[in-house]
């Protein structure tokens, strides 16, 4: 019995630590490259609806935002049913058309990603798809969130 | 004089303090990040027509989902709910019965989707989402009767991906708007 007790009291027990402030560099730089600040502010209110049969998009840099929805008031409320695109609601529907042409010619694979509130009335979404018809920029996501089982 | 006093002052700074500046940084990267990957139903819309007649499609060939303001939907002339549409998309594109009201080929079937101006947009989702999910399942039947693989797992681009894709194109159409 001695005999064991001697051979366990022999080893070391210390984790060298001295590399730890390496791995969370490391960590820290990988997460620091991969963070994405927002960079639009939300001026209309959009919860997303859901779908079973999804496909992801790759490549984020060929996307381009549409926001749908009701219109952010001060207080919390909500105003009638807007469009956004990048920071600024647009007002004349006919714009649309120029501005997603100019995106396009910078972008020719452009992606359009349609992000609308649920509640919105098809009549809005039907108008934004005519103007981008227009625009000749045609491939459009309607985006969704995987439907929880 | 002043060598003795500057020897003196040379120290070393304390670095074990660098581990919990680091890791603070971590969290607040941790917290902030948020990998979200864009997700959704992805469409391409057909170009504006010009004046140039669409070419003439048989009635047989064209299933027409209408749905109304208040959410109903119909299908060809019948009243059908929500559960039915993957089902009755995919007997339609199939057609496996070689049923003369139903679709010529795969080929040759289109889907068409026309909702009323104030149908709410989820409604519209669901039906998209039940026609893309009845391709989807013609497709994986078809890959995983050829390759022995669900249509998922072949590669972008592929070869076998194409000749799937060329037998089950998905023709989705969204309807003109009315007028006024």
């Amino acid at each position: 019995m001695a005999h064991f007790q001697k051979k366990s009291a022999k080893t070391k027990q210390d984790v060298p630590t001295s590399a730890m402030p390496d791995i969370v560099f490391m960590l820290l730089i990988f997460f620091m490259v991969t963070t994405v600040l927002r960079e639009v502010e939300l001026r209309v209110q959009i919860q997303y609806t859901d779908a079973e049969n999804i496909e992801k998009i790759e490549q984020k840099r060929l996307i381009s935002y549409i926001y749908i929805g009701p219109e952010r008031l001060d207080g919390g409320q909500l105003g009638d049913t807007k469009v956004q695109i990048d920071d600024a609601l647009i007002e004349d529907m006919g714009a649309i058309r120029t501005l997603m042409y100019d995106k396009l010619l910078d972008e020719p694979r452009l992606i359009v990603s349609l992000r609308v509130d649920h509640e919105t009335e098809m009549g809005v979404v039907t108008d934004v798809q005519q103007e981008l018809r227009h625009a000749e920029t045609r491939r459009i996501n309607y985006s969704t969130l995987r439907q929880q089982e | 004089m002043f060598k003795n006093k500057r020897s003196r002052e040379m120290g070393e700074i304390n670095g074990s303090s660098l581990a919990d500046i680091a890791f603070l940084l971590l969290i607040f990267f941790l917290v902030v990040t948020t990998i979200d990957i864009d997700t959704g139903i992805g469409l391409v819309l057909p170009p504006i027509p010009d004046d140039i007649e669409p070419p003439p499609v048989h009635e047989r060939n064209m299933m027409r989902i209408l749905v109304n303001a208040s959410g109903m939907i119909q299908m060809d002339d019948d009243p059908v709910s929500v559960v039915e549409v993957k089902q009755r998309v995919k007997d339609f594109i199939d057609n496996p019965t070689n049923d003369v009201n139903l679709a010529e080929s795969p080929q040759d079937a289109i889907v068409s989707i026309k909702t009323d101006r104030a149908t709410e947009y989820n409604i519209y989702i669901d039906m998209l989402d039940e026609v893309t999910g009845a391709y989807n399942e013609l497709r994986d039947a078809a890959s995983q009767a050829q390759f022995g693989v669900p249509y998922s797992s072949l590669d972008d681009d592929s070869e076998q991906q194409d000749l799937i894709r060329e037998q089950y194109p998905k023709q989705l159409s969204i309807a003109e708007p009315d007028e006024g």
